[in-house]
Parts: structure tokens; C-alpha cells; sequence
């Protein structure tokens, strides 16, 4: 089970993961908050959302389009953008449009190959919590994150960007 | 030119300081090769065939005295003495220790250089025209729009995992001195019939495996929009980019996939979703770049310069020098000189330190502290008066610097090939040596004319050899290196793929099947005709006999 870190006013730390991540050939357990894939919410997003227990997640890959979710989104507690490679990095594109587009307020979630590199650009892009799958600790991913005193553009944080400083 | 303020310099401070702690984590063996990789190639370290490669980069081929000058320092204390100017007018030095690569970043964020985005499937350094602010023919200066794009690709949160690399070419000059059409992204700056400047946007060109010329998906981008355009071009390629083989990943790939029509659609249905207001460059910001660029305190002058006039007449090499090497200048009395480093026996591109030295020189004395690197690999004195022209020349004579053929068939692209480079197939130097050594006799050069010659050492085509007059690909049969030649590319406004000639040939028939093809040009020119406009006219029959059929 891989570790949740979650990162708060530029802080990360530690935190207890209150959701079970169901595949696509587990049966969803009776209670608990779940995060289901993209087929299952489709399938059962409804009936478990509209019981009212419980806190439903889903997981998007990096080959679905997110517009699909766009209706679902304020009920939707996280959002686990998985990144198959590190390399693959539609994901941001993903999380970007979440924040950005749909004003979605709920977890974004960074899932599969996320390595503590990527910190700096996954919390610019609206990234609010992360499964490393390189062992890092909070520490290195508040450093990370926080490791560059100026940004060019604008994203989907609040930082603000060079052109502003430059104005004030 | 654009100066850096603190926000810059620091922003190269972190960035360095970053590298370090990697480099450490690295040597202490925290780190394993493979993690180390992605993380040294976003600063442009590659690992070549006998050490590792630093590529540098050279916003749009712009360079200051102060930065040639450290560049000459870090070739003669890091590596064996020179560096190499490459074909995106980035230098790259061949010879780095890793241990050293931190110092290096160091030294370079001291004088405002960095190697940010010179590798990896990011958006690499905009290429650019390296006569801006000198030419008359641009409608506007395309270095504003350059460090625009520099500014806002830098570390892009979104955009810095791209399928594969990404290149932009901005031109404002009808004459394209970018390679603009063969680019992921071709910027050609156009004036409306109002006034209004606007881009022509092109997407989707390229070379590598699948040379394409790009299609335009846009004919007039206002350029107050460029910003927000360019972020959806990049997001529809980002999300619908093939990621499953490195091969079919670039843009083009996508582009041809769908067809120029309906990816034109798909950004222009994303470009109406983003908020323009946060998307693109505020007015005051373009501004304060734009006042940057402005700056160039020209003296009124003359157009015409007795000094420089009495020279030509004097002496022949320097008239050779400036029909070949000097072009006109927007400014009476001034004149742009490109500086070859394409001696007989240079490699391609190759500059030593002692060379950079002399050219910051005159840059400082002589060319108001402006230098720039051109993608056929070469430098320009962007501003340089008539009357200090003999001067200069002969401090560039003096310095192997004043080869006259520039555009000539002996100013060869070559990549670095087997000689570096880990993926070629053949070698490149040696090829433009033996081609440049048969057409050394200068008379000679000069009546063939323009005739551009690019040399790959392997199929992904970094020595431009798709769009060349002649282009020669490196290929490897059963481990003997061979050579492919293709005629009639271009990589200019006129640009074109280049067809296959017929099979390859050995390393040693190489020159004389150039001769041969020249001779053939030669025999059916008529009066002004390039070998480019010959080949276009004639077809490539005339010149596939000249080099297969054998004479009894």
C-alpha cells in the first residue's frame, strides 16, 4: 500500500489515507470511502454517491479525458490522476483543467510513477496530494515544491509570476 | 538585448543549485543511472560515445561579449579546448566530466546562461533570425516574441512531459534564416493590410524519420494572442500526442494523423475555452521586453564608406570576403558579417576558445556587444560599421575566422556523427572535410554559387540533411559506413524535402559524387539559377546519371 502524502499552505506532510482504491475486479466493500476506476464510477458512481455514506473518488488515466467527469465533480471528493511513466504527462493537463476550468475544489491526486522530480510541476498544475513511488519523504516534497523563488507563467496555483513581481 | 533582472538571475541560482544536490545524490550512488537520467538531461547533460555532452543553451542565438567569453573559459578548463555550435544555435562542448557539470551551470548562471530545456521532451530553445534588429527586411524584431516564448516555456508546469521534444522558429523577415517550416511550431510574423502584426502559424513540420514541411493552420494569429494559442497547440498535442513509440511521438505525427484541417479545429476549439486574460502576456510586460530589444544606439551615417570602399578595391580577399560574408544592414553605414566556421579543415560548427575570444572582441570594440549563432552554424556581427569593416576583417583573417563561403557549397551543416554521438550510424566530420577540401579553391566556390550541403550521421537528422540542395545520410551496411545522397531540399521560405538520389555510397566517393553533381548543375544552369532552381527545373535524372552511369 503505497503511502499518502498531503501538502496544505505550501506544507506537506504525512497523511492517514481514508480511502480504499477498489479495482476493477474487487467488489466494493460495504463501507468506507473508495476510489473507483473511470468504467466502475460510470457503472455504480451514482447508486454509491446518492446512498450519502460515504466519499466516492475516481481515477482517471492519462488516456481519458476528464470533460467526462465534468457534470459529477462537486460530489466527487478526489480526483487520482495516474501517471503510467513519469514521463507521461497528461496528467498535468488533466489536473490543470480540473482547477482551472471546472473550479474543481476536491483532492487531486497523483498516483502511479510519481517521483518526487516531478513535485515543483504537479503543485503548480493544482496537485494537492501524492503516492510517491520513490520512497520520498514530506520533507523532500515540501523542498521540491518550494525549491524555485520565481515562476514564468501562470498555472493553477496562486503563485505569483514574474511578470507580476516585475509590475508591483 | 534582453537584459536578465534579479527575477531571471535567480531563477538560474535555484536552477543551478537544484542540479547540484542531483549531481551529489548521484556520485554518493543514491541516485542509480536511470534516475539520474531524466534529471541530467533536463539540464542538458548527455552521455555520448567517450564522456558526457553539456548542451548549452543560446536564447534565440543571441550571445553578449561577456558570455562568448565564458563559454572560451569553460572550453579550456572543462574541455579539450573548443566547444561546438549546433544547428538550434545552442554550443554544446563534448569533453565534461560529470564531477564538473555544477561548476559548469554555476559559471554559466553567473553570466546569465543556463541549459535548461536543451534536452529532454520539453520545449526546447526557440530558433530565431540571427540578423534581427539589423535586417531591413523584417517587419518587425521576432528576438521579442523569442523571449516571450523563452519566459513563458521556462520550467512550464504543464508542459515539460511532452510526448517528445519541442521546437518553435520565429521569423519576421520574408527571407527564412529559421528553418521555420521543418519546426514542431513556425512563427512567420506577417503585417496585415491595417498594420497589425500578426503571426502565420505552421505545425507540424519536421525532419527525423517522417520529414514533413508544415501545413499552416493559422494564417494571421494576432500577437497579442500568441501566448494562449501556443498553450493550445501544446495542450492538444500534450493529451493526443502518441506516447506508445518515440518514433510516431513528435507533432507531426499527430498532425498528418488528423490531418491539418481537424487539428486545426481541435486548438482552435481549446483556444476559445482559455481564459485569454490569464493565458496571454500582459501589455506592460511585452512592453518592458520590447524596450530591451530597442536599445541599439546606431550612429547617423553615410551610406557609403571611403575607408571600406578603398579595401574592396585593394584587396581581393576582402572583396571576396564581403561578396560572400556581408549582407546589408537596415542602418546606413552599417553592415551584418557572418563569421564562417567552415575552414577546410574545421569541423563543422567548431569554435575554439581562442576564436571565441576574438569574435567578443569585436563584438565589444567594434558591434555593440551583440553576437549571434546562426542554425547553419555559424556567427554573425550583427552591427558592424563600414568604415571599422577592414578592421574587423583582418582580425578575423588573422584568427582563421574569415573564410568567405557563407551559403557556398563548402559552409556544410554537419552533426556530430560517429566521431560523438551515440546514436549515429556513420561519421559527418569527416565527410563536409573531404567535400570542403574539394571545393577549397574559393573561385571555384563562388562561381558554383549557393548550394547548401547538410550531412546527417544518422537518420534522425540533425544535420538537416532532408532539407538540403544536397543532403547526405550516414547509413550503416553490415558496419561500413555508407552514404545516402538526396537533392533539392530546402529549409528556407522555399522549403522542400529532398528526394532520394539512388543507392548509397562508400565514405570515398563521397566528394567526387558531389563534384559530379555540381559539374552536371554546371553544364545546364541558365543565368541565375541556384543549384537548388536547376535541380527544380530538371529533375533529378541529369544528376542521377552524372553520378551512377559510368563512362565507357
Amino acid at each position: 500500500m503505497s503511502k499518502l502524502i498531503e501538502l496544505a499552505n505550501g506544507q506537506a506532510r504525512w497523511a492517514e489515507d481514508a480511502f480504499v482504491n477498489v479495482t476493477d475486479e474487487d467488489a466494493i466493500p460495504d463501507a468506507g470511502d473508495v476510489i473507483l476506476s473511470l468504467a466502475r464510477f460510470e457503472a455504480e458512481g451514482d447508486a454509491l454517491l446518492s446512498s450519502n455514506s460515504r466519499r466516492v473518488g475516481v481515477r482517471i488515466e492519462s488516456d481519458q479525458d476528464i470533460e467526462v467527469l465534468a457534470y459529477d465533480l462537486p460530489r466527487i471528493a478526489v480526483v487520482a490522476l495516474a501517471f503510467p511513466k513519469y514521463r507521461d504527462g497528461r496528467a498535468y493537463t488533466s489536473a490543470r483543467l480540473l482547477r482551472e476550468r471546472f473550479k474543481y475544489e476536491g483532492q487531486i491526486r497523483a498516483v502511479g510513477d510519481v517521483l518526487q522530480e516531478q513535485a515543483g510541476f504537479m503543485v503548480r498544475c493544482g496537485f494537492d496530494a501524492f503516492e510517491p513511488n520513490d520512497g520520498a519523504t514530506p520533507d523532500a516534497w515540501t523542498k521540491a515544491a518550494s525549491r524555485f523563488r520565481h515562476v514564468y507563467q501562470r498555472a493553477a496555483d496562486d503563485r505569483v509570476v514574474a511578470f507580476e513581481e516585475r509590475a508591483s | 538585448m534582453y537584459q536578465y533582472d534579479v527575477i531571471d538571475r535567480e531563477f538560474l541560482v535555484d536552477r543551478s543549485n537544484e542540479f547540484r544536490g542531483q549531481v551529489s545524490r548521484r556520485l554518493a550512488g543514491e541516485l542509480t543511472e536511470d534516475q539520474f537520467k531524466p534529471l541530467r538531461l533536463m539540464n542538458g547533460l548527455y552521455l555520448q560515445l567517450h564522456a558526457y555532452m553539456l548542451r548549452i543553451a543560446v536564447p534565440y542565438g543571441s550571445l553578449n561579449p561577456t558570455q562568448v567569453r565564458r563559454l572560451a573559459e569553460i572550453a579550456r578548463d572543462y574541455d579539450k579546448g573548443y566547444g561546438h555550435f549546433t544547428t538550434r544555435q545552442n554550443i554544446q562542448f563534448n569533453w565534461i566530466k560529470l564531477k564538473d557539470a555544477p561548476d559548469i551551470l554555476d559559471k554559466l548562471a553567473e553570466v546569465n546562461l543556463h541549459a535548461i530545456q536543451t534536452s529532454g521532451n520539453c520545449i526546447r530553445n526557440t530558433t530565431s533570425d540571427p540578423y534581427a534588429g539589423a535586417t531591413s527586411e523584417e517587419v518587425d524584431d521576432p528576438r521579442v516574441w523569442s523571449e516571450v516564448i523563452r519566459q513563458w516555456s521556462t520550467l512550464h508546469p504543464e508542459f515539460s512531459f511532452l510526448p517528445r521534444k519541442f521546437k518553435i522558429a520565429i521569423t519576421a523577415s520574408a527571407k527564412d534564416r529559421t528553418a521555420a517550416k521543418v519546426h514542431d511550431i513556425g512563427l512567420l510574423m506577417r503585417q496585415g493590410r491595417d498594420g497589425q502584426l500578426g503571426f502565420e502559424v505552421i505545425v507540424g513540420g519536421g525532419q527525423g524519420r517522417t520529414p514533413y514541411v508544415g501545413p499552416t493552420i493559422k494564417q494571421f494569429l494576432p500577437t497579442d494572442r500568441l501566448l494562449s494559442y501556443l498553450e493550445a497547440i501544446l495542450r492538444v498535442y500534450n493529451r493526443y500526442g502518441r506516447r506508445d513509440n518515440i518514433y510516431k511521438a513528435r507533432i507531426k505525427i499527430l498532425v498528418a494523423a488528423l490531418g491539418a484541417e481537424e487539428f486545426a479545429k481541435q486548438v482552435e476549439e481549446e483556444w476559445e475555452k482559455i481564459d485569454a486574460e490569464r493565458a496571454d502576456l500582459p501589455a506592460g510586460e511585452l512592453a518592458r521586453i520590447r524596450d530591451s530589444f530597442a536599445t541599439t544606439p546606431f550612429e547617423t551615417l553615410p551610406a557609403r564608406s571611403e575607408a571600406f570602399e578603398l579595401a574592396k578595391a585593394k584587396d581581393s580577399a576582402f572583396a571576396r570576403f564581403v561578396r560572400n560574408n556581408v549582407r546589408a544592414h537596415k542602418q546606413p553605414g552599417y553592415a551584418i558579417v557572418e563569421i564562417s566556421l567552415k575552414a577546410t579543415e574545421q569541423t563543422p560548427g567548431d569554435a575554439t576558445a581562442e576564436q571565441m575570444e576574438v569574435v567578443a572582441d569585436l563584438a565589444e570594440r567594434y558591434g555593440f556587444d551583440d553576437v549571434r549563432v546562426t542554425h547553419a552554424q555559424n556567427l554573425v556581427l550583427p552591427h558592424i560599421k563600414l568604415d571599422d569593416l577592414p578592421t574587423v576583417f583582418a582580425a578575423l583573417q588573422a584568427n582563421a575566422l574569415a573564410t568567405a563561403n557563407i551559403d557556398l557549397i563548402s559552409d556544410i551543416i554537419a552533426c556530430p556523427g560517429l566521431d560523438y554521438c551515440a546514436l549515429a550510424n556513420a561519421r559527418a566530420i569527416p565527410i563536409a572535410q573531404d567535400i570542403a577540401r574539394q571545393f577549397a579553391d574559393p573561385d571555384r566556390a563562388e562561381e558554383v554559387g549557393e548550394l547548401k550541403i547538410k550531412i546527417s550521421g544518422c537518420i534522425n537528422a540533425c544535420g538537416h540533411h532532408h532539407v538540403a540542395h544536397i543532403g547526405i545520410l550516414g547509413v550503416d551496411k553490415k558496419g561500413e559506413e555508407f552514404y545516402q545522397l538526396s537533392l533539392g531540399g530546402s529549409g528556407a521560405e522555399d522549403a522542400s524535402i529532398g528526394k532520394i538520389l539512388g543507392p548509397a555510397l562508400p565514405a570515398d566517393k563521397v566528394a567526387t559524387a558531389v563534384d559530379q553533381l555540381v559539374a552536371a548543375y554546371l553544364d545546364v544552369r541558365t543565368d541565375g539559377e541556384r543549384f537548388l532552381d536547376t535541380y527544380r527545373r530538371v529533375g533529378l535524372e541529369p544528376f542521377k546519371e552524372a553520378v551512377y552511369v559510368q563512362a565507357d
